[in-house]
């Protein structure tokens, strides 16, 4: 019992601690925005668990991700953290809010179009026309699908002559 | 009293889940690699990105599918170790993959001929009866389908496009069309792993993915190469029969892991 820290945090105070964790490549949107964090769970001696899923198997910003959060939580005062990775259900853009959204498009960035399609294979799409996230027009195209990080394709627009970035929608 | 009969140490049963965590993890990682050499190289900037970028995904998911090689191998090796520390012999990816680049129609063509097995494989694995592999197959499958449009418009644009860029990727697809069967072949593992519902039938899917082939080579203007014959020695990637190609890429991608074994940065 000695050992016991004196005050057990709850599972909404860690979530507010987790909510200004910024990710490292989009650094207007917490973790939890953008979807990253999946659960949190505080044990009876005040260990806290994060469960958090990657946004692509190969996002080189996910060990940065979990170190942030672990030492936001250590800054907290908890002693103990473990970072659990999940797989399943794979991550979304979807998930990302409506509130998120509108910060990702005062950063610049377009926010991400709804993942409607099924299909395995789709190709000759009607092009997109991403919305400028400076003027707003639609008078844009994609310029390529891959952009500076995995989640960001490149786009510009006629309208203003801008280049900007579209958050994937995957 | 009866002696005991000295019984000879049976030879350790072929892990077929750990072959085909193999099978795809080398895939994905030799294919990376493959990718990650024209970085710098690619014919316009956007290419340049968009080509790392797929090596990366490419890169991560080997990542997932080698660390849980080595878990299931239980010998404490990482997905480092089983990368940088195996032999030509023990990789386990079809041949398709460690070709080498060539000039750009050919990557392309390398690549929309994966790229579509790996949709309709990874759909088909997403439903194992092994949840975590289920679960990696789904990941993995958001990622391909990103990467099929990539490499399949690219076919389109390329088939249907200049003469010269059409006579490049019609001789990419003629080269690489013998290294095709190899990825259906249902060998001893897969086969085995198909009745329990762990991985997918392959020979089934090869309709899947010859009809979505099919389809963009025909809108590109392109001709489907004859079929060709099942030589075993176009198919012998799956059990580490590989070309010279690949112990190339091997000593390029080893070199620094072997010289500072440890090392950490």
């Amino acid at each position: 019992m000695s050992g016991a820290p004196a005050t057990r945090p709850t599972r909404e105070a860690i979530l507010a601690i987790l909510d200004t964790v910024m990710d490292p490549e989009v650094p207007v949107l917490s973790v939890r925005e953008l979807g990253i964090v999946r659960d949190v769970s505080v044990d009876h001696d005040g260990a806290v668990t994060v469960v958090v899923t990657p946004t692509y198997s190969g996002c080189p910003a996910i060990r940065v991700i979990e170190q942030d959060i672990t030492s936001a939580l250590h800054d907290a005062g908890v002693e103990e953290v473990r970072i659990q990775t999940v797989y399943s259900p794979a991550w979304t853009s979807d998930w990302i809010p409506d509130s998120a959204r509108a910060k990702l498009k005062a950063y610049g960035i377009a926010p991400p179009t709804p993942v409607a399609s099924t299909e395995l294979v789709q190709l000759l799409r009607a092009p997109r026309t991403p919305q400028c996230p400076y003027c707003d027009s639609h008078d844009t195209e994609v310029r390529s699908e891959f952009g500076s990080t995995a989640c960001k394709s490149i786009c510009w627009c006629r309208s203003c002559r801008q280049p900007f970035e579209e958050f994937k929608g995957i | 009293m009866t002696q005991p009969s000295v019984v000879p140490a049976l030879p350790e049963p072929p892990h077929d889940e750990l072959e085909l965590l193999l099978r795809l993890g080398d895939d994905r990682l030799v294919l990376g690699h493959r990718l990650s050499e024209w970085c710098g190289h690619a014919p316009i900037l956007e290419e340049d990105i968009a080509l790392a970028n797929v090596a990366l995904d490419l890169l991560g998911q080997a990542t997932l599918f080698l660390r849980r090689a080595g878990r299931l191998e239980g010998k404490g090796r990482d997905e480092d170790a089983l990368a940088y520390f195996r032999e030509a012999v023990e990789f386990r990816n079809c041949l398709l993959v460690e070709q080498p680049n060539g000039d750009f129609a050919f990557t392309i063509a390398r690549q929309f001929l994966f790229d579509v097995h790996a949709v309709v494989t990874l759909d088909a694995l997403s439903r194992s009866t092994r949840p975590e592999l289920a679960a990696l197959a789904a990941k993995a499958l958001k990622e391909a389908k990103y990467h099929v449009r990539h490499s399949g418009e690219w076919m389109l644009k390329l088939g249907d496009g200049t003469d010269e860029s059409h006579r490049r990727v019609q001789r990419a697809l003629d080269e690489l069309w013998r290294f095709t069967p190899e990825l259906f072949v249902a060998d001893g593992v897969a086969a085995r792993l198909a009745v329990q519902g762990i991985a997918p039938d392959l020979p089934a899917l090869r309709p899947q993915w010859a009809s979505i082939v099919r389809d963009v080579v025909d809108r590109a203007t392109l001709t489907l190469p004859h079929e060709v014959s099942h030589s075993p020695h176009l198919r012998g990637g799956r059990s580490g029969m590989h070309g010279e190609h690949l112990g190339h890429l091997l000593a390029e991608m080893q070199i620094v892991a072997r010289t500072h074994p440890g090392a950490k940065w």
